[in-house]
């Protein structure tokens, strides 16, 4: 194993990742608005939306101002790694790099999410259903049917 | 403002829930920058150090394989740093090797030994009505631990 001296670079920033899902704003759209008010930010335009790299709190305001396009289809997390960082490229890896399978999940999920935004903004949900702690047993094999397999198997 | 811990740590719908009302989400990718950001003897390319499972020493026994303790030395000091936490129940995606099904196991318990730490469980939407109840329970408890609102 290797024991080089390991020289951080964008020490002191923040990176986003900017998800848009939205029927009428698309990912170039919202990097040219990104673009416009980006105060010397770094920002990396992507199939989903963008990537953000700064100070935080220039970081920040330009989340703030971005949500304004689409408040409800607009999703940001935050991400550890610089772009191009060479751990996490795709360009030196090969392939779709590991975290996208999550966002790939979660992104199937966004028009659920989003349409539940726009419900909480028009204000008119007095009554939803609420979920319960998940039981132990959930989506296991009932007993009970497992003793009618084991009957079956020994008859 | 309070820091809400998020399991999955890297859901990145929790992650924006959390930062959109206001509050700060502590997720796997705030323990990755600070590690990314500081300079040390490391072992590239892997983020990791070789001390962080000595870390990990803190929340699992000696005879935890060292994948659980390397990655519960990310996620323990998240733990005990949040104010509330959010946990999505049926969250397949974060399913993976033993090290991490052990990890997500530990992570639930240790969020659950937590005295006086307000935890919400919930499940992803799988349809519109859901959806609904997803974003208004969140923003129920997110309103319930106080501080600004970013909308």
């Amino acid at each position: 194993m290797s024991r080089d001296q390991y020289v951080p670079t964008y020490v002191g920033t923040v990176t986003k990742y900017v998800f848009i899902d939205s029927p009428d704003v698309t990912p170039q759209t919202l990097a040219i608005r990104a673009y416009e008010i980006s105060d010397g930010l770094m920002i990396k335009e992507t199939c989903f939306g963008l990537q953000v790299t700064g100070a935080p709190e220039n970081v920040k305001k330009l989340i703030t101002e971005l949500r304004k396009v689409d408040p409800a289809h607009i999703f940001v997390k935050d991400r550890g790694f610089p772009p191009g960082d060479t751990r996490r490229c795709r360009a030196n890896l090969g392939g779709a790099r590991p975290g996208y399978y999550g966002h790939e999940f979660e992104s199937g999920l966004f028009r659920y999410v989003s349409h539940g935004l726009e419900e909480l903004e028009k204000n008119t949900t007095p009554e939803f259903p609420r979920f319960g702690k998940k039981k132990l047993d959930e989506g296991k094999l009932p007993l009970e049917k497992l003793v009618e397999i084991i009957r079956n198997e020994e008859a | 403002m309070a820091k809400v811990f998020i399991y999955p740590a890297t859901s990145l719908v929790l992650s924006d829930m959390v930062e959109r009302w206001g509050h700060e989400a502590l997720g796997a990718a705030t323990s990755i920058r600070e590690r990314i950001q500081t300079p040390s003897l490391d072992s590239p390319p892997l983020q990791m150090t070789p001390e962080d499972p000595k870390k990990g020493l803190k929340y699992a026994a000696v005879e935890v394989p060292c994948g659980v303790r390397g990655r519960m030395s990310i996620y323990g000091p998240l733990i005990e740093e949040a104010d509330a936490a959010i946990i999505i129940n049926d969250a397949d995606l974060s399913f993976g090797c033993m090290g991490c099904a052990r990890t997500n196991e530990l992570v639930m318990y240790m969020v659950r030994q937590q005295e006086g730490l307000p935890v919400l469980d919930i499940k992803y939407p799988y349809s519109e009505e859901e959806g609904t109840a997803f974003v208004t329970q969140i923003k129920e408890f997110l309103t319930g631990l106080g501080g600004e609102n970013n909308e």
